[in-house]
Parts: C-alpha cells; structure tokens; sequence
C-alpha cells in the first residue's frame, strides 16, 4: 500500500514532484504544493457531508412549501368566497386580532423577562462568588430544561392565586385600559387570562436570554474591567462603564432571541389562557395567540378549517423567521465591527 | 513654580488618605433582617395578617430605600449606588429562583403523591369515565396509565435521532471541515441559525404536511394516515438538526488545526483524519451536545400533538396509527379529562404523574450530557 500525503511537499527540484508521487518521502517544506490528492474515500465522505448540508436548506425551504401547499385551499376559499373562513368575513379579519394576541402576550414576557435576564447574567458574571457562580448558572440553565407542558401545568395550578392581584390592579391601575375589570367590576375568576400566560412565557423565555448575554458579558475585554476598577470605579460603576457598552448590541439580539421563541411558544399559553375574542384588558378572559389558536383546534381540525389553521400557522412562521434573522443581522454587524 | 510649590506643601500638610470610610460587613444582614421585620409589622397593620407575597414585595423595597440611606450616610452617595445596584442584581437572581423552586416541588408532591407502579405499566385501555368517580369517591385505586406513552415518547425520541444526528454532525462537518467558508456554508450557518428559531409547532405543521401531501398523492383522500408517529419524529427532527449541529460545530472547531496537519504531515487521507482523528478527539462534546438536544426535544408537546394525535393505547408501530408520548398525555389528561367535574381531579393526578416522570427524565439526560463530556473528554496533555 503506497504511503498516501494529503498535501505532497515537494521542492521544485526534488525527484518526482508530481502528486502521485506517493512512495516518496516528504521533501523539505521549502516549498508548498497546493494540489491535494483527492482519493475515493475524500469524494464519498465530502459528498456526504454536502448532501446533510443540503438537506438542511431543502428542509427549510420544505417548510415554507408544504405549508403554502396545504394552505391552498384556505387562499382558494378567501379568493372566491371569503365568508367561509372562521369567523365569515375572510382569513385576514380571522387571523389578525390573533397575530395582536401573539404580539402582545410576547411583549409582555419580553418586557418582564428582560431586566430579570441582564440581572442574572450581570449577578452570575460579576457579583456572584467566583467559585458559585458555574452552580447558579446551572440553576437556571434548569429553568430552560424543563418542558413547556409542564410549565403549561403549574401555570394552571396556580392561575387561581392570581385573582386577587388582579382583582387590586383593577381596582388601583383600571383607569389604564390593559387592566381595566370587566363591564360589572370584575376580573377573571380563574386567573386563566394572558397577562397570567405572558408572566409563564417571561420565565420561559428568561434563560434564554440570560444565557446569551451571560455569553457576552464573559467576553467583556477584562483589561477594561480591571481598568475602570483600577481608577478608583466602584463594581457598579465598572459594570456600567465597561461591561454594559460592550455588551449592547449582545444584549438587543439576545432579547429578540427570546422574543423568537416568546412568539413560537405553545403549550403554556395553549393550558393556560381560556380563549377568547380581542380585548385590550388583560385581566378578564379573552384575547388567544397564532400558536394556541392552532394547538388547540388542530385535533379536532378537518378539511377547510385543516388548511387554515396551517396558513396562520404559515404567518407564525413567518413572523418568527422575521425577527430571527432581525437579530441575527444585529449579531453579524456588530461582531464585523467587533473584530 | 510658586504654585507648584503651595500645591505639594499642601499634600504634605494633609496625608493624602487611602481608604475611604466603609460600612462593616455585616451591615448588609442587619439591615435585610430589619426591613423583613419592618415589613411583617406593616403587614400585620395594613392588611391585618401575616401575608407571604406582600411581606417579600415590602421587605425588598424597605431594604432597597434602607440600604441606599444607611450607605449614603455614611461611605458616600457613589458607594450607596453601588450597594443598591448590587442589592437589586441579587434579588433579580433570587427572584427567578422562586417560580423554579414552585414548579419542581409542586412537580414532585403532587406527581409523588398520584405516581405507583401500575401507572408506569398500564394504558389508557378500557379507560370509563366510572373508574375515575370511583376513585374521587375513594373506593378504588387509581385507573389507567401512560405507558403507552413512555413507550411512545422513547421510540419517537429514538427515531427522531436515527433521522437528525447523521445529517446534523455531518453538516458540521461539512461546515467545519469542508466549506472553507465559502457561500455555501455562509448559507448554511444562517439557515441552521434560523431554524432554531422555527416555532415548535410550525415544525409540525411542517411534517403533517408533508406527510399528508405525500398520502394525498398516493392514497388520495387518505389525509388521516398522516398522523403516525413517523411524523413525529420528523417534525422532532427539524428541531433536533439545528441544535446538534451547532453543538457540533462549536466542538469541531476547538479540535486544535495542529493534530489534523500532523494527520497530513504522516500522508493520512483527509476523511480518515476527521473519522479518526478529529471525531474522536471531540466525541465527549458532540455525544454531550447530542444529549442536550435529546433533551431539549423529548418535552415537546405542540409538533407531536399536531402528527401524532393522542392514542389511548400501546403502539409500537411507528409507520401507522396515532402515539402518545408523555408530553401530549400530559395535555390530554389535563385539558380533556376521562371523566368531566370532580372526578377530572384522577386525570390530572395521572398528569402530574406523567410530568413528574418527564421531569426527572429531562433532568436526567441534562445530567448525563454533563457527566459525558467530563468522563469522555480527551486527556489533557502531560
């Protein structure tokens, strides 16, 4: 078995300079010739791992097709008689009030879960014992391992002790119309409304965003940090002037990171939230999401009705495609600039 | 000059001082101890009694305002900022620590209490609405099971990895070793990046529609044989593919390029030095990271309820009939309950069962994915 060489270095005047040339041993490296000799094995295995890469952008081309496929008949029955569609007057009037509910119900997870997340991240980074710092990360690494329903779960157990939070919000914020009570003073008697599914979905969402900006607070160049704390900066001071500036564009993709999944998020809002039309209050029963919407009425889904759940289902894909390449731009800018 | 010299004989006259006035380290404690008391006294007074949610939301911010005060007084306002700052950071941290701790102990007491053997080996077979208000009544054991849905949850988990770990840690071998960056592999990159974000239950939708396209072509009219746990596992595929091969990559690129050059150098074929040099090399990473995504997959609920119905009973067919798997039976118990009214309190039980074993199950494999890469990973150098 001739000795094979992946790159064959050869010196211009050494015998046998062609790649071939195997049974030869290596000449010295003054000189590098870039031709590799390509075996069978080489062509199988790049093939291989060509196909898998292939694959995966057929896959997510796939995605976008068999749903546009199957939403055939949905964009058919809009075309030639829109009262058809859920609700009778035409896929946007039903799809709408629901992409309102997806957005508000992310918001407002996004907008509890975020300082939570900087502060995680800030406390396990900087301020935590060096030694317990990996162990507390783990902890809430813990929050992200645990499934969805069973968040859906405990979120139902504990609606109920919700009512009387919400009950006082009523009576003290209901002049803002998102916790305003219902027509006769009263608010949800189960708890099961969104703002309860939205706090669910912010402590969803909170690791994820805590581990990546964990991420970007580790990178902060630590000849600033210890800079800023050599000129007399106290450990808050150092944080502000050092950790978060650096961290800033880390931290908006991160947050829209979770707002991704904040958006994609099923079960826990599809258990927890009792469905209802549009409302702007957010502690009586009502409003419900794209990704509930579905979860909760494909089962039993047939025919017409099959075929607009996928097409709503088409637009969450497409809002959440959105907002991930939104924050993936962010990222690719900002580590172009970084370097 | 002269001011030059007025300045130094100043500095001389007064030694400049090195530390700064600082509170004892215990101050932090007496004042938290304080403001807790404080707030049980306010409790008792304004809403007359011993309040647990009021008692911490007053406590946190007495000792805020507490802190700040006791610290500005006496070490300075920019010492005072810091404190709260780090008062705060830390309350963010125990705060988030609190829904986790609810949710495992409401997992274990009540999964605990409702979790016997029979539950782990019976079906939902023969299942009456009657078995359940006898039970509330309590004269009868608990009826019913999900190990039609362990069963179900293991072969969909397994067949969803038959599916996504060759092509995702072949892509990343793809992306690592052979794209040299170039457009392709750019693309690539940002697709994966992007299909982790694809919702749960798009990926699906996706595979159901896939699926009963491809049964609308063969079987026309036939849509419902989509539904198999086949399905499923695709659907658990698109989301598995994305986290294994960016797992992959992150560990393929920290294979040092010394060892595949000096795989080179010996005239080792480039294919050989990735599957005997380079894999095994970081075999603890991409089995860890493999086990991250089994993980983060096996609790998934929305694609397999949309692919794979809610079967009742045992199923080991992959390629026909609806399947359970514990996360859909968890739905299914909780929110269509065998027997409605009192008696849906024995389908819930039976759900908290379930969640107690997917917990401990999803806790295990974290778990294990940390014990393989510290066991398996390659011996540091002499």
């Amino acid at each position: 078995m001739p000795i094979s060489t992946q790159t064959t270095e050869s010196g211009p005047t050494g015998p046998g300079s062609t790649p071939e040339s195997g049974q030869k041993p290596p000449q010295s490296p003054a000189t590098r010739q870039q031709k590799a000799v390509v075996r069978p094995g080489d062509r199988i295995f790049s093939a291989a791992t060509l196909i898998a890469g292939i694959l995966i952008l057929v896959i997510l081309a796939g995605v976008a097709l068999f749903l546009l496929a199957q939403s055939k008949d949905t964009i058919t029955a809009q075309i030639s008689d829109p009262s058809q569609i859920t609700g009778g007057k035409g896929f946007f009037s039903y799809v709408w009030p629901l992409v309102i509910g997806t957005l508000i119900s992310a918001a407002i997870a996004l907008i509890v879960a975020t300082p939570f997340s900087l502060g995680i991240a800030l406390f396990t980074t900087h301020m935590a014992p060096r030694k317990l710092a990996p162990v507390l990360g783990y902890v809430i690494d813990l929050l992200a391992a645990i499934p969805s329903v069973v968040y859906g779960l405990w979120g139902i157990a504990l609606a109920g002790n919700l009512t009387g939070f919400y009950l006082w919000l009523s009576k003290w914020f209901g002049w803002i119309p998102i916790f305003a009570p219902a027509a006769d003073g009263s608010v949800s008697q189960t708890g099961r409304t969104l703002l309860t599914a939205s706090l669910v979905l912010s402590i969803m969402i909170l690791p994820i965003i805590t581990s990546l900006t964990r991420e970007i607070f580790l990178q902060t160049p630590r000849l600033q940090e210890e800079a800023a704390l050599a000129l007399g900066a106290t450990r808050w001071e150092m944080i502000r002037m050092a950790v978060l500036p650096f961290g800033k564009s880390g931290i908006v993709s991160a947050t829209m990171l979770g707002l991704g999944r904040a958006l994609g998020e099923t079960m826990a809002v599809a258990m927890i939230l009792s469905p209802g039309v549009l409302t702007a209050s957010l502690v009586v029963s009502g409003n419900q999401t794209i990704a509930s919407e579905i979860a909760q009425n494909f089962p039993e889904a047939a025919g017409l009705r099959l075929s607009e759940l996928i097409t709503v289902g088409l637009v969450l894909f497409v809002i959440t495609l959105l907002v991930n390449m939104g924050a993936r731009a962010i990222v690719a800018r900002t580590s172009v600039k970084g370097s | 000059m002269t001011t030059m010299n007025t300045t130094t004989e100043a500095a001389v006259s007064k030694p400049a001082k090195l530390t700064s006035k600082q509170l004892p380290k215990a101050t932090p404690w007496i004042v938290a101890v304080a403001s807790i008391l404080v707030a049980i006294v306010i409790s008792f007074i304004a809403f007359g009694g011993f309040n647990i949610p009021v008692v911490a939301v007053l406590a946190g911010l007495i000792n805020a305002i507490a802190v700040f005060a006791v610290s500005a007084s006496y070490e300075g306002r920019r010492k005072a900022v810091d404190r709260i700052a780090t008062t705060i950071v830390t309350s963010t941290f125990v705060l988030a620590c609190v829904p986790l701790i609810s949710l495992l102990w409401l997992t274990v007491s009540k999964g605990g209490a409702a979790i016997s053997g029979d539950l782990l080996t019976r079906t939902m077979l023969g299942m009456k609405g009657v078995l359940d208000q006898q039970y509330v009544a309590g004269e009868a054991t608990l009826a019913g099971g999900f190990y039609h849905a362990i069963v179900g949850t293991v072969l969909i988990t397994l067949a969803a990895c038959v599916i996504s770990i060759p092509i995702g840690v072949l892509t990343a071998i793809y992306l690592v070793e052979y794209s040299n960056k170039n457009r392709l592999g750019k693309a690539i990159t940002f697709l994966v990046d992007v299909m982790t974000g694809i919702p749960s239950i798009v990926a699906g939708l996706f595979a159901f529609a896939l699926f009963s396209t491809i049964a609308n072509v063969l079987l026309p009219g036939a849509a419902g044989i989509a539904k198999t746990g086949f399905t499923a596992a695709v659907a658990l595929s698109v989301l598995m593919i994305p986290i294994v091969v960016r797992n992959t990559e992150e560990i393929l690129r920290l294979v040092p390029m010394d060892l595949r050059e000096a795989s080179y150098a010996l005239g080792v074929p480039k294919w050989k030095t990735i599957v005997k040099i380079v894999l095994p090399t970081s075999v603890s990473g991409i089995l860890s990271g493999v086990t991250i995504a089994i993980a983060r997959v096996i609790g998934e609920t929305a694609p397999i309820m949309v692919t794979a119905g809610f079967a009742k009973t045992l199923n080991w067919n992959l390629f026909s009939g609806w399947m359970s798997t514990l996360p859909t039976f968890i739905y299914d118990s909780q929110l269509r309950p065998v027997s409605p009214g009192a008696a849906a309190l024995a389908s819930s039980e039976r759900a908290w069962a379930a969640a107690l074993v997917l917990v401990a199950l999803v806790m295990v494999l974290n778990l294990l994915a940390r014990i393989i890469a510290k066991v398996l990973a390659p011996k540091a150098g002499r």
